[in-house]
């Protein structure tokens, strides 16, 4: 576990079985209790949550037996297509929203930060100290009909009196937008941070413009870092219930919604593993393609 | 997520070479966009902490949208909601539990992943796929799938079960934070303490550990942050013991006591000063 593992043994020390064996199980031997909690407690939970969806349960008792019932993801992708529609939209807009919006800001760091680059960071992360679902609050202040925002617009006549933002789809998207920007700025900074400013002289020096050392160096540079930001946001997204039941009222249903009603409300659990698990299937197609497209070694850059 | 701790030390002067393209009435753009984004940002914490001192005029002790004026009667009252304050230190509590468990198997984990590569560690790459599988989840899946998991073993819901996720989702981040502070650890000072004839426990304890305290300090602090902020996995397995955030959620329904938002404002306070001073003591050493 302690000495180094890269450099040739020393003499008197090779022939000690104990340590090599030691040296040959260190890897595994650490990783252990970190492997077992996540098999027992994140891949055992999601074999156990595919295995719910084949089954059928009792509504009143939530018992449920296994029978291999296929039909289930059909006729909860059939009762709910609109919610995951809903879902899907609203992430998307959320995530392209952040995209935008954090690009300029994360290469301005990169390149301009200097010394108060962790100062800047910190500015991106402020939102995580904030309580999620207080966060989510504040936004419901902020969008309200008489809040700072529409409240004075309204006083100034810029905004008719009944105009309103909550309770619509886009006081969703404003509020996932917000709490996910920190999600998307942070791989697109690692990503840019790492580039290679001498690459930029040499497009400099070979003569390209501005925005040609922009659009022909730094953003194919950038792909693995914006394929990364859209995963770490969009998919988050997909699951989030929390906005859409603070901002978006009774309308606009996601499919997040739907998964907490089934578990905790309607005791479903067939139902809502059917629909869990067809968004765990979309986050591993996501990951999959990474993996892919831009090798599976680059993904751990980005966490 | 690590970035922040582990930011480079590189100072960025792109094109300084270059001839000057850049127009110069546009480069104030850039600047003043990124100060924007970050106004936009702390915005809506500046909202919460006025909110904190906003009087209520109904009799009701829930906030209100509309500002009524000046009090310090929340903060004089903190814990005079009585679900709200047991909640509170519910999540404290589960906190710290999950912390210290999480920051164990995450650095174990962080240390594997640092200093072993495919022929002495198969299974690498999968373990940082599940990893990474782990964060990118939506979060509603790893609850309902842990529900899913406690329904069928026929484990009760609260305590136990929500310490068990909360160690669940905070391995993968810790490991990340820790093992982004390890990658420019100086192996040759354990070779070094080897060579004096300190045995692997010695030189862990004595060199290893001291050295990459830091980087587990600030496994720790995330670990923490994610576990009091959580409320999708721990409302799926809270059962009838309730956190902070899972209460705040459920008093959306009936109205929110201001000391929901002195509550926020603390919690902010203390983290963003742990943050600070992790920046100060990092450019101390550096």
């Amino acid at each position: 576990m302690t000495s180094a593992e890269g450099v040739a043994p020393q003499a008197g020390v090779t022939h000690r079985r104990p340590v090599r064996l030691g040296k040959v199980l260190a890897p595994y031997l650490l990783s252990l209790p970190a492997g077992l909690w996540l098999l027992a407690l994140f891949l055992v939970p999601l074999a156990v949550m595919l295995s719910l969806s084949l089954q059928s349960c009792n509504f009143g008792t939530g018992a449920c037996v296994m029978t291999w019932h296929w039909g289930e993801f059909g006729q909860q992708l059939s009762l709910y297509h609109a919610q995951f529609l809903n879902s899907i939209y609203f992430a998307g807009a959320a995530t392209a929203i952040d995209l935008v919006v954090s690009f300029p800001i994360a290469y301005w760091i990169a390149f301009y930060g200097g010394s108060k680059k962790n100062f800047f960071l910190l500015m991106l992360l402020v939102p995580f100290f904030v309580s999620f679902v207080i966060r989510t609050i504040v936004w419901e202040f902020i969008l309200s009909d008489q809040g700072i925002v529409l409240g004075t617009l309204k006083n100034a006549h810029l905004l008719p009196q009944n105009f309103h933002v909550l309770a619509t789809g886009y006081a969703v998207v404003a509020g996932l937008a917000y709490n996910y920007l920190p999600f998307t700025a942070l791989p697109l900074y690692v990503a840019i941070e790492r580039i290679d400013k001498s690459v930029l002289e040499a497009a400099y020096d070979l003569y390209a413009s501005k925005r040609e050392a922009f659009t022909r160096v730094i953003l194919p540079l950038t792909i693995p870092g914006l394929f990364a930001a859209f995963l770490l946001t969009f998919i988050p997204i997909l699951g989030d219930y929390v906005n859409q039941q603070i901002l978006g009222g009774t309308s606009n249903t996601m499919i997040g919604t739907v998964i907490q009603n089934a578990f905790l409300t309607n005791l479903d659990y067939a139902g809502g593993s059917a629909l869990s698990a067809v968004l765990l299937a979309i986050a591993l197609i996501g990951i999959f393609a990474y993996a892919r497209i831009l090798g599976s070694r680059t993904i751990e850059e980005y966490l | 997520m690590s970035t922040v701790v582990a930011a480079p030390e590189r100072d960025a002067a792109p094109g300084h070479r270059a001839p000057r393209r850049r127009p110069r009435r546009r480069r104030w753009l850039l600047p003043v966009y990124s100060w924007l984004v970050i106004a936009y940002l702390v915005l809506p914490i500046f909202v919460m902490v006025a909110y904190s001192f906003n009087k209520v005029n109904t009799g009701l002790p829930q906030v209100s949208f509309s500002w009524n004026g000046f009090t310090t009667q929340w903060y004089q009252q903190w814990s005079s909601v009585p679900g709200l304050t047991s909640a509170f230190w519910l999540t404290i509590r589960l906190g710290i539990a999950s912390t210290v468990l999480a920051t164990v198997v995450g650095t174990l984990l962080a240390l594997a992943l640092v200093r072993y590569r495919p022929p002495q560690f198969h299974g690498k790459t999968f373990v940082e796929q599940i990893m990474f599988l782990n964060i990118a989840a939506p979060e509603i899946v790893l609850g309902a799938s842990l529900l899913g998991l406690f329904v069928t073993i026929n484990l009760a819901r609260g305590f136990i079960t929500l310490l068990l996720a909360h160690v669940a989702f905070s391995i993968a981040y810790v490991a990340v934070t820790v093992r982004a502070r390890l990658a420019g650890f100086d192996r040759s000072l354990e070779e070094a303490a080897a060579d004096l004839g300190a045995n692997s426990w010695t030189t862990f304890r004595k060199i290893t550990l001291p050295l990459i305290m830091p980087g587990i300090l600030a496994g720790a602090l995330m670990s923490f942050a994610l576990s009091i902020d959580d409320f999708v996995t721990s409302n799926f397995v809270s059962g009838n013991v309730v956190p902070f955030p899972v209460w705040v959620y459920g008093a959306t329904r009936v109205g929110i006591p201001p000391q929901v938002f002195v509550f926020g404002s603390a919690i902010f306070a203390v983290g963003i000063l742990c943050a600070l001073a992790s920046i100060v003591v990092s450019r101390r050493k550096a």
